[in-house]
Order: structure tokens, then C-alpha cells, then sequence
């Protein structure tokens, strides 16, 4: 495992984010490998949100530094932008345009040719079985497939890495397998997933996690070592006991 | 480039596909044209007024058939009575009061002055100066009959007055609708552009779709483009769609080069959307750009000259109009349409407005926040 995973392709040294008096991101320090499942945990409000903000280049650090796909958040944000995708916790696909009028407009703004468009989206619809609701308005899909095409957007102009902001948000659970599961596929063609949750099931299915409180990292490592140093059976209760040290 | 033309394609397919949008773009203009221009007009016909003949004698009547025989008045009511007549004008049944004293002919006749009195309604001071100055025509009528009718055959010579001959020009019939449709115009093309452009980009930060784009590689000024385009194309159909409606309803004169309003309308645009866009960088929801955009609209439109001339306006008010776009159009879409003004009448406004634009656009490029 751990041979496979060697080079750093996010590295954040002494992030911190502060809004006013309140600090958000607390010296956050850590990397993440190329080709592996970052789980990023932590309760509501415990600054996932924002650190993933930065990462995107949406939003601009107090202090610390941060690459991101060799790239510095500071000066060269539209070089990340064209290395990730990112998909955010507020759904964010237009209703009223169908399914291909969506994904020809993202990809078309990463200034994907007309042709490739054209040919990646035959093979995403045939992937996931949606030939038949290509021309349907997104406003007329169930959530959990609004969330997958919202992934299948994320990733759609082959990033380096994928940010996913609490994705599988109020869907029932064999969607969020699913969902997984393209995680999963993704990941195998060799894209770095960076994902946010607060699902401790799903922190299992990471290949390392990190989990915040408060603004702070206080733990992180790949969910088995967590178990152990917490002589516990469940990531649910790495977190509780965690969360209930700091309370 | 390209990633500006997905963007304005994504933008026309919403606008069609929005089932409210199509009916406001292509019903708007039609209601304005309709309501307002009829409406708004200071063309004035059938002054209610009152007589008060104390001469009643021929040359009274004559005058007051003169009255009655103008289409501009109505006589509602004759009394000898003051006191009825003012109550007339204070129960809004009459505007003008028409007081003829005794001995009117007498003092015509016998060469003396023969006074008579007008009382005007005032609280609408443009239509009582428009009543009076039509009072006036009609009684300089009659004493320029009297003269001749009386004094002509005495003294032929005399009469050889300096004969004042009035000509309208560019609008001969005083035709006051010609002259608010054209003013209607601009607000037209300006309200659909700068609203639909305004709320735009507010509604995508109210949906979290901007944050969408914001994530990828497009460059400010690319998404301003792309922003912008659509619906400059637009009102600028807006335009034509009016000048049409225009023209089969009001048969409005179109007297200069049609290429020349467009180009110039063209530029026009660049100021009312990027002052759109640059609202919607500013507010972030829709109750915030209503309110911007309302009272600048207000504002600008009643300095604007679409109802009373920019000339008669006090001086501050004149510099005010320096930033007031609505101001430069409603001159020349009035001087290209009515007077056939080329483009060396209009150059001065045409390079003011192409730096008003290009600097309201470049604040919008500048504003408009990717990162927070």
C-alpha cells in the first residue's frame, strides 16, 4: 500500500483561514498522494468547507502555504483550476438545461473541442446507462442521479485531482454505494479524490483520512491505524472519542 | 475564445427555454408603446372652460365662437356669475376662465383698449402654459381679423404688418406622439438590457452555479463576454422589434440612416449592460439589483429629456446628465429618426458613450470576484 502512493500532489503547510475574529482553519498540515482517496472528516462547522475553498482557488488563505498540483494557491490559481474539478456541496448543474447541454457547457468552458465533447459524452452516457435521458432537464431527475452527473461533470475534462464537498448529502444509502463506487472508478483511472464527509461509514472507504475539529486537524492516518491507536471497531467512534476529548 | 461562444450558447438555450422570459421580450415593448405613448402625451385638446360675457354684444360672441371654433377648447358653461365660474375650476370641471367685461365692443371699436381677463388652472404648470400660450394664438387671431375688417377698408396701407408665419420644422404637425415613441424606445431597449443582463449573474450566485464556473479556468473578461453578448444581441432586436411596431402603428418618420441608430444604439448598449454587470458583481441577490437598478433607472430616465427638454433643466442638472447615458441616446435617437442627423452630428455623443462603456465594462471585469 504504501509503496503505491509516493508522490505529493496537495501539500499544505501552516493553512490557516481566519474570518475576523473567528479562525477557521487553525495551522492545518498535511499532504495528499497522487492516485489516493483523501477522506477529509469533521463535524458541521469544523472548517471542511473552507479548507476545500482554498484548495479550489475560490477562496485566498490568511497565511500558510499551499500547492496544489505543483501549483501555488496564490499566484497561479487558474493553472489548479485547470488541474481539478470540484463539485460542491450545493448542487450546482443548471435545471433548466438537460443533461448534455450541461455537461457540453462545463466542458466546453475547460475548452474541451467540440469533437471530444462529443465523443467522451457518448461514452459517459453509455457508461451509466443514460442514453434514453440525455434530452431530459436536469430539473426533472431524482437527487442521487443529480449528484452522480454532478461527479461525472466534476471529472469530465480528465483533472488531476477531484474535490468533493460533501457529495452524497441526503441520498439514500444504495445511491451513496454507487456514488462510491464511481469514486472508486475514478480513482482507478488515476485521479486523486478529495472528499469531505461527515458519513463515518464512508471514512472507511478512504484510503487515508483526516479528521477536524474545530478548525484543527487532530488525527490522521488510514482508517485501520486509526482504529488501533483508538483500540476502537468503527471510524463512528474514532470520531466521537475525538470530538469528545476536545468538548 | 471558444469557451465564450459554449457560454453564449448556454445563455440563449436558457433564455428560450425560460417560459416567462420570451413573453416579457416580446410583450413589453407592445404595452409600452401602446399605454405610454398615447398616454404620455402633452398634446392638449378640449380645455374645458367657462365664459363670463358681461358685453354680450356681437364682437364678444365672435370671440368666444372663436374659442369654441379651435380644436384645443371646449365652453362648458356660460355665467355672469365670477363666483360660479371658480367653482367650476375648483371642482375640476373647467381650466380656463374667460372674462369678458362690459363695454368690450364699445372699447374695440372706439379704438381704446379692450381687455379681457383669462384665469388659468396652474397646478399643472406645462399644460396652463400650453393653455395660455393656445388662448393667446386665438385672441391674437381675432384681433387680427378685427383689424382687418374694420380698419382695412379706412387705410389699406396701414395694415402691412410684419406678417410672423410659423413653421414646425422636423415635426410639422406638432404630432407629440412621434416625439415619445422615440423617447420610449430607449427606455425600452435599456430596461430589457440592463435588468435581464443584472439579474443574470445574481441568479446564478443565488442558484451556486457560479461558484460552478468560478472553479474553472474562464477568464474574467471571457465570462463578462459571455455574459454580455446574449443579450446585447437581445435589445438590439428589442430595438428593431419597437422601430417596428413603431412604424406600422405611428408611422414614425425615419429620417436618417437606420444603420447609423443601430451602430449607435449598439455603443449605447455597451453602457446599459455593463452597468447591468456591474450591478450584479455588486448585489448579491435580486431584491439588492431591483432596488440599484431602480432608482438609477428613475433617476436617469426623468433627467433623461423624455418629457420635458434637457435645455430648460438648471445647470447642476446638466452636469448631472453628463453620466446619465439615457440623456445622450434620447438626443440622438431623436436626432437620427426625426431630423436625419449623420454621423458627424452625433459623433461627440457616439465616443462619449464608447468610453462610458469601456470603462462601466472594465469596473465589471474588475469586480466580479472569482475568489472571496
Amino acid at each position: 500500500m504504501k509503496t503505491k502512493f509516493n508522490n505529493s500532489i496537495i501539500k499544505v503547510e501552516d493553512l490557516v483561514k481566519k474570518f475576523g475574529n473567528f479562525t477557521a482553519n487553525d495551522h492545518l498540515t498535511f499532504e495528499v498522494k497522487e492516485g489516493e482517496i483523501f477522506g477529509f472528516l469533521g463535524a458541521n462547522g469544523a472548517g471542511k468547507t473552507t479548507a476545500i475553498k482554498i484548495l479550489c482557488g475560490l477562496s485566498v488563505p490568511t497565511s500558510g502555504k499551499v500547492e496544489v498540483a505543483g501549483y501555488d494557491v496564490y499566484r497561479q490559481t487558474n493553472q489548479i483550476k485547470r488541474n481539478i474539478g470540484y463539485m460542491s456541496q450545493k448542487f450546482s448543474l443548471y435545471e433548466n438545461l438537460t443533461i448534455k447541454e450541461n455537461i457540453r457547457f462545463f466542458a466546453g468552458i475547460y475548452g474541451m473541442s467540440r469533437k471530444d465533447i462529443r465523443i467522451r459524452l457518448e461514452e459517459l452516457l453509455d457508461r451509466l446507462k443514460i442514453e434514453n435521458l440525455k434530452n431530459e432537464l436536469i430539473a426533472s431527475l431524482p437527487l442521487g442521479w443529480k449528484q452522480k452527473l454532478a461527479f461525472s461533470v466534476a471529472i469530465f475534462h480528465k483533472p488531476k485531482i477531484v474535490f468533493l464537498d460533501e457529495p452524497t448529502g441526503g441520498v439514500d444509502p444504495i445511491t451513496r454505494r454507487q456514488f462510491w463506487d464511481m469514486i472508486y472508478e475514478a480513482a482507478n483511472n488515476g485521479i486523486t479524490v478529495f472528499v469531505t464527509t461527515h458519513y463515518m461509514d464512508e471514512a472507511e472507504y478512504c484510503n487515508r483520512v483526516s479528521i477536524m475539529v474545530d478548525g484543527r486537524i487532530e488525527a490522521l492516518d488510514r482508517p485501520q491505524e486509526l482504529k488501533k491507536t483508538y483500540h476502537v471497531d468503527s471510524m463512528n467512534e474514532v470520531f466521537l472519542k475525538l470530538a469528545r476529548v476536545k468538548n | 475564445m471558444r469557451n465564450v461562444l459554449f457560454l453564449i450558447q448556454k445563455e440563449f438555450i436558457q433564455i428560450v427555454r425560460d417560459k416567462t422570459m420570451l413573453p416579457i421580450i416580446l410583450i413589453i415593448p407592445f404595452v409600452q408603446l401602446i399605454i405610454l405613448v398615447y398616454a404620455a402625451t402633452f398634446d392638449m385638446k378640449n380645455i374645458d372652460m367657462v365664459v363670463i360675457d358681461m358685453d354680450m354684444s356681437s364682437m364678444s360672441r365672435k370671440l368666444i365662437s372663436k374659442f369654441e371654433g379651435s380644436p384645443f377648447f371646449r365652453v362648458n358653461k356660460s355665467t355672469f356669475n365670477l363666483k360660479e365660474a371658480n367653482d367650476e375650476m375648483t371642482k375640476d370641471r373647467a381650466d380656463l376662465i374667460l372674462q369678458i367685461p362690459a363695454d368690450f365692443e364699445k372699447d374695440l371699436l372706439t379704438g381704446g383698449k379692450a381687455p379681457v381677463q383669462l384665469l388659468v388652472n396652474a397646478i399643472n404648470s406645462t399644460a396652463a402654459g400650453l393653455t395660455n400660450a393656445y388662448s393667446n394664438y386665438v385672441i391674437a387671431d381675432f384681433n387680427k381679423n378685427i383689424i382687418a375688417e374694420n380698419v382695412n377698408y379706412i387705410a389699406p396701407a396701414h395694415v402691412q404688418m410684419i406678417d410672423v408665419s410659423y413653421r414646425f420644422w422636423y415635426n410639422q404637425s406638432l404630432d407629440y406622439k412621434i416625439y415619445m415613441l422615440s423617447g420610449i424606445l430607449v427606455i425600452l431597449v435599456t430596461i430589457i438590457g440592463a435588468f435581464l443582463t443584472a439579474i443574470n449573474i445574481v441568479r446564478e450566485k443565488e442558484m451556486g452555479t457560479i461558484e460552478q464556473i468560478n472553479v474553472t479556468p474562464i477568464i474574467k473578461y471571457q465570462f463578462i463576454m459571455g455574459k454580455l453578448i446574449p443579450f446585447w444581441v437581445i435589445a438590439l432586436l428589442e430595438l428593431a422589434f419597437g422601430l417596428t411596431l413603431g412604424k406600422i402603428m405611428f408611422n414614425v418618420p425615419m429620417l436618417g440612416s437606420l444603420w447609423l441608430l443601430f451602430g449607435f444604439a449598439a455603443v449605447y448598449l455597451l453602457v446599459a449592460l455593463g452597468f447591468g454587470l456591474l450591478v450584479s458583481t455588486l448585489a448579491s441577490n435580486q431584491q439588492q439589483v431591483m432596488f440599484i437598478i431602480f432608482f438609477f433607472l428613475l433617476t436617469f430616465i426623468l433627467m433623461s429629456g423624455i418629457f420635458t427638454p434637457v435645455e430648460s433643466m438648471p445647470e447642476w442638472a446638466k452636469h448631472v446628465n453628463i453620466v446619465n447615458p439615457f440623456a445622450y441616446f434620447m438626443r440622438v435617437i431623436r436626432m437620427i429618426l426625426l431630423k436625419g442627423s449623420g454621423f458627424s452630428d452625433i459623433a461627440k455623443e457616439f465616443y462619449s458613450l464608447l468610453i462610458y462603456g469601456i470603462i462601466l465594462l472594465s469596473l465589471a471585469v474588475w469586480r466580479y470576484r472569482k475568489k472571496v
